[in-house]
């Protein structure tokens, strides 16, 4: 259960060595993007104009509020709420997020299916669990919005964020084939005939 | 009494921006009571993270959750209160509108089908406002809920038939928060609707979801089938965040309605660990903020 500070962009080696359980602090730079970023991105033949080789995305859609063009705000947006959504919409993204862009970690709250497992260990991505619902936090971490594409489909464009020290987070599924979120359904499933019987409902 | 509805639009604004921004006292000792009792280390951190943000949301005057949710107002007015019903509609509707312009909110609110966002919270039936009478005299309240996405996509219903019993009732409400496992912000209210047509039965699963913690369902039979139901879901290890954990559940409530002979219909509405409610409520006396 070791700690990772990751000034991104990171390499392959770097993802891979992370396991489930282990904990990594971001710097510097984070891309959100959400459900509408990446249907237009993926069926709808929109490209990004962001390099996200090595890089981490969170599942978000901001709050922001419109100042003009400052040095803290460079494309006019100072983030006003910036929290996680939850991932399993976007499970079928993350191959091509991969796979297309490059993409490394996948930040998000509740967890991805079999196919972003599989994925992870074929191309050397993870999940970094972030707590839901604890936005007001997590906005703590965020400088400023560096920039924004897709502006379009505010507020689910695809932003791209300046941060320190964005964490911890908890690896909770590896390139390796591990998954908190498969271990703790098999072991709750598991349970529920327990639950069940705790009710008096006849098997 | 005569309500002034310029004093409501700037009700429905403040109710709105309040709601997210302030979790209830309830809520507050619902987290100590699950912090006190979990036995997991990740599901203490995670529940030790989740009240910190409560702190800074507050001490940082900033939403609890980035998911401004859609907006729900629960109107109940009392007996000798004056007020046009369409205009009280028309003014909720521009408080909310007012609050994602003017704060700015995000607005989460889009067309089901061209998906556009207007960029004003409202749309086609949305802010959803339901009217409902009390005997109290000369009282108006307005609750206010912002209803996140992550624990509203963890909404079913299940046309049970009588045969099944209650155990069917029982079943399905282990079986669907097994279903959400972390998708749904745990830990949740789970909201248990019981009886009635299809969609009445839907209705009172958010009514349960967005109750306050300690509250007990009227109905005797419900409020035991409440708590048996939050010990047996809390047996099930899913923990806050779906990470693990003794701490699944705030509570399991219920809300029932009268059935037909050939129905036993039972739906599941959730509600995520930022249950956020605000309530406005007008007397002689004047305005009061609660929750």
């Amino acid at each position: 259960m070791a700690h990772h500070e990751f000034h991104m962009p990171v390499t392959e080696a770097q993802v891979r060595a992370l396991r489930v359980n282990d904990t990594v602090t971001l710097h510097d730079t984070l891309y959100g993007i959400r459900d509408a970023t990446q249907i237009h991105m993926f069926d709808r033949g929109r490209r990004t104009r962001f390099d996200l080789r090595g890089h981490a995305v969170i599942h978000t859609a901001p709050n922001v509020r419109w100042v003009g063009e400052t040095v803290a705000a460079p494309v006019g947006y100072e983030p006003v709420c910036v929290g996680t959504t939850t991932s399993d919409r976007m499970e079928r993204f993350t191959r091509p997020l991969m796979e297309q862009y490059g993409v490394r970690i996948i930040i998000g709250k509740g967890g991805l299916r079999q196919g972003s497992l599989d994925a992870f260990a074929d191309l050397g991505g993870v999940y970094l669990a972030i707590i839901g619902g604890t936005a007001a936090l997590e906005t703590t971490w965020i400088d400023r919005i560096e920039d924004v594409d897709l502006h379009d489909l505010n507020p689910e464009s695809l932003w791209k964020f300046s941060i320190r020290g964005f964490g911890p987070l908890l690896v909770a599924m590896d390139s390796h084939g591990g998954s908190l979120y498969s271990e703790v359904n098999a072991q709750a499933r598991g349970r529920r005939a327990a639950a069940l019987a705790a009710l008096g409902v006849k098997a | 009494m005569r309500i002034d509805l310029k004093a409501v639009e700037d009700a429905a604004k403040e109710l709105y921006i309040r709601a997210l921004k302030i979790l209830p006292p309830d809520i507050k000792r619902g987290f100590e009571g699950l912090a006190a009792r979990e036995t997991s280390p990740t599901g203490r951190s995670v529940l030790a993270t989740m009240v910190r943000n409560i702190a800074v949301a507050e001490s940082a005057d900033n939403l609890l959750c980035q998911d401004t949710g859609l907006p729900i107002y629960n109107v109940l007015i009392g007996r000798g209160v004056e007020v046009d019903g369409h205009d009280l509609k028309q003014a909720i509707r521009a408080g909310c509108e007012r609050a994602t312009r003017e704060h700015p909110l995000r607005s989460s609110v889009v067309h089901p089908i061209t998906r556009v966002n207007e960029q004003t919270s409202c749309g086609a039936r949305v802010p959803v406002i339901n009217i409902d009478f009390s005997d109290v005299p000369r009282q108006l309240s307005i609750e206010m809920i912002p209803k996140g996405s992550g624990s509203e996509n963890n909404t079913w219903l299940r046309m049970a038939i009588p045969a099944e019993g209650v155990d069917a009732i029982r079943t399905f409400v282990v079986d669907c928060v097994l279903d959400a496992g972390g998708k749904t912000c745990p830990p949740t209210i789970v909201g248990v609707g019981i009886g009635g047509t299809g969609d009445l039965c839907v209705h009172l699963a958010k009514v349960a979801a967005t109750r306050p913690l300690g509250s007990a369902c009227e109905d005797a039979e419900g409020a035991r089938l409440e708590r048996e139901l939050t010990a047996a879901v809390n047996l099930l290890g899913v923990g806050p965040q779906g990470l693990g954990g003794d701490a699944t559940s705030f509570a399991v409530h219920v809300e029932l309605a009268a059935t037909h002979i050939t129905m036993n219909p039972v739906a599941v509405n959730m509600q995520c660990h930022s249950a956020r409610r605000a309530r406005a409520t007008w007397t002689p006396d004047g305005l009061a903020w609660g929750f």
